[in-house]
């Protein structure tokens, strides 16, 4: 693959490698995507819009010039800004790459480091030089502006120029919670979205605070991706009930999306409304309970991305999917091509099966005592089964 | 004075509402950021000079002020997060900072291109662009309370050609034809684009276009924030409304 330089969200001849459920692969241009999904399906986004996470300034004790990136937080309240988990890089910028960046002078408990218009104190070392916890001792309104004045948006080494903090915004970007684009959501513009309202199909959203993805240290990246917050509204939970009791599927527009789900789900099966942290990591070894397809970017071996991946399709569809973007020569990053992956027969073996579930759950009389077996009477009832259903 | 109850279920609809005003510190918009604090809104504002942000900002505390210039771009995605941040979201934007053009007034003949340019970045480029910055927010208020209201202010100059009003004018003008084309394409989404004419008010800006003019014959601010509040208040009931049918 060839990396995408250029900060365009939605390049017109964006490409997209569709996999289907039997690992069939085929291309089509991305602006299509909405074309590949049926009327029963609900499409689930990620509406975080992205911080402006990336704060150079100094260590006050040596002053040595240093590069703190935000990178997780354990809320998405937007007074609750005294304490963040943050990557603090040495002297230099997203040029140097992040593997060649110096790490930064000793941090200790109680070192200041001054950022632009903010402060912040060193409120913990997190087992490692370069992850710290963070606290700006700033109103809220002070440190939004002083954020949003002095940040900038986390780039990295693959891109040309520096970006604005636009260039990274979604367009369905809402609450600014995110410590990175959830990038997949470039695909989603307007147009798409009106599309798939007037096929029929529904489109909701979460928000989830996507993490940093790299931070060029091996041990550090190891512990990638941190627990992320996460918020389902009350219309998305009913949204995915609905889909699921009339046999649609739930495709996620990014991993951060699987993640939250996914998360929300780890319980019973069964997607709440309300906020959380997602700290599950989906790999081959998980059993997706919620999410059947997933829209996604271009991902390389070795990323937690592309182990994600594993989770939809078995090691030979992955190692095709590969072998297709490497000869096809696919853009990857942020502002690279696209995959659309259904989860294959063959990663169905051990979740609560669609089809039996379905199945089972038309046997059973809605809670409301209408006679409807379908349960579309009750979208916004959450469902039981009576009795664990055997995998197959 | 009583408070207009829209919904008739016992609750304001504007307390609570989350409301943004650009240029909120003089004329329209400050009367109009204090109408809405009375009513129990959570509004913030925006505005150029920092002394007067931080004046208002503490004549109303519960009122989150920010300074910005609307007309610069760079300005925008920063002034969205800070409002998104301080409101945890959007219910309404109102479009309001203007710009006259030319000071004193001129024909077009007099007006210097750039001074044309900027009453079209301050007037129709501005809310352009803040209302795209936005657009994500305002689809997730009407996700999750059925609706989102964006006001454009316009003027009666946006109608008519009155000389020596030519750059406020073709700017209002655009922006209002951008207003309708906005409803057009986003009423599927259940957002509501609605062009308000004060009319013409005892203002600042009013004063700077026609010094010697009567006050007396012009209009309170309050009553045209007033009136605004009001078509507020009767927007968000008939979108509940049509939002209840469309359930039921």
């Amino acid at each position: 693959m060839i990396a995408a330089r250029e900060p365009s969200q939605r390049p017109h001849d964006a490409r997209l490698l569709v996999v289907d459920r039997r690992g069939h692969i085929a291309e089509r241009p991305r602006a299509f995507w909405t074309e590949v999904l049926a009327a029963s399906d609900v499409v689930v986004a990620n509406d975080a819009a992205t911080l402006p996470a990336s704060l150079s300034g100094t260590h006050v004790a040596s002053g040595a010039s240093i590069e703190l990136r935000l990178a997780a937080r354990r809320s998405l309240d937007l007074d609750d800004i005294a304490s963040w988990t943050a990557v603090v890089f040495g002297a230099g910028d997203w040029r140097t790459r992040t593997e060649h960046r110096p790490p930064p002078p000793p941090l200790a408990v109680g070192d200041r480091l001054a950022l632009g218009p903010l402060t912040a104190e060193v409120a913990a070392v997190l087992g490692h030089p370069r992850l710290v916890t963070v606290r700006f001792d700033a109103t809220p309104a002070a440190f939004w502006q002083g954020l949003t004045e002095h940040g900038r948006v986390v780039q990295y080494a693959h891109l040309a120029a520096p970006l604005a903090l636009w260039d990274m915004q979604t367009p369905i970007a809402a609450r600014p919670v995110a410590f990175e684009p959830p990038s997949a959501g470039f695909a989603v513009d307007w147009r798409s979205i009106r599309a798939l309202r007037a096929r029929g199909i529904r489109f909701v959203t979460l928000t989830h605070a996507a993490g940093l993805s790299s931070t060029g240290d091996y041990a550090l990246d190891a512990r990638l991706p941190l627990p992320e917050a996460y918020a389902i509204p009350a219309a998305t939970a009913r949204a995915i009930a609905a889909a699921r009791c009339a046999g649609g599927r739930i495709v996620a527009i990014g991993t951060t999306v699987v993640r939250a789900l996914e998360a929300a789900a780890s319980r019973d099966g069964i997607v709440r409304t309300g906020t959380g942290l997602a700290d599950v990591y989906v790999d081959a070894a998980f059993r997706l309970r919620v999410v059947d397809v997933l829209l996604t970017g271009t991902h390389e071996v070795g990323t937690s991305h592309h182990a994600l991946l594993r989770a939809f399709v078995g090691a030979d569809t992955l190692e095709r999917i590969d072998d297709s973007l490497e000869r096809g020569q696919f853009r990857t990053h942020e502002f690279g091509d696209s995959v659309f992956v259904e989860r294959t027969h063959d990663r169905r073996f051990a979740t609560r099966g669609r089809r039996f579930e379905r199945e089972r759950v038309s046997r059973l009389p809605c809670p409301c005592r209408s006679t409807s077996r379908t349960r579309r009477c009750c979208p916004d009832r959450p469902w039981r089964l009576r009795s664990r259903p055997r995998y197959r | 004075m009583a408070n207009r109850n829209a919904n008739g279920d016992g609750l304001d609809a504007v307390a609570g509402l989350r409301v943004a005003v650009t240029g909120g510190t003089s004329g329209l918009g400050l009367a109009l950021v204090r109408a809405l604090d009375a009513r129990g809104a959570r509004v913030a504002f925006c505005a150029r000079t920092p002394p007067r942000v931080g004046e208002i900002a503490r004549e109303l505390p519960r009122t989150r002020g920010i300074v910005a210039d609307v007309s610069s771009k760079d300005a925008i995605h920063p002034l969205a997060m800070q409002i998104v941040a301080a409101l945890d979201g959007l219910d309404v934007l109102v479009n309001n900072a203007s710009a006259l053009g030319p000071v004193p007034l001129a024909t077009l003949a007099d007006t210097e291109c750039e001074e044309l340019e900027r009453a079209l970045a301050t007037n129709l480029v501005a809310p352009f662009r803040l209302t795209r910055a936005l657009l994500g927010v305002l689809a997730a208020a009407t996700r999750e309370r059925g609706v989102a209201i964006v006001v454009n202010v316009s003027s009666d100059a946006a109608i008519n050609p009155y000389a020596n009003w030519g750059a406020y004018g073709a700017s209002k003008a655009a922006l209002a034809h951008l207003t309708r084309i906005w409803q057009e394409e986003l009423a599927g989404e259940g957002i509501r684009f609605i062009n308000f004419d004060p009319g013409d008010m005892d203002t600042p800006l009013h004063a700077l276009a026609v010094p010697d003019a009567d006050p007396h014959s012009l209009r309170r601010p309050e009553d045209a924030a007033r009136e605004l509040v009001a078509l507020i208040d009767d927007a968000l009931a008939i979108s509940r409304s049509g939002a209840a049918r469309a359930l039921a």
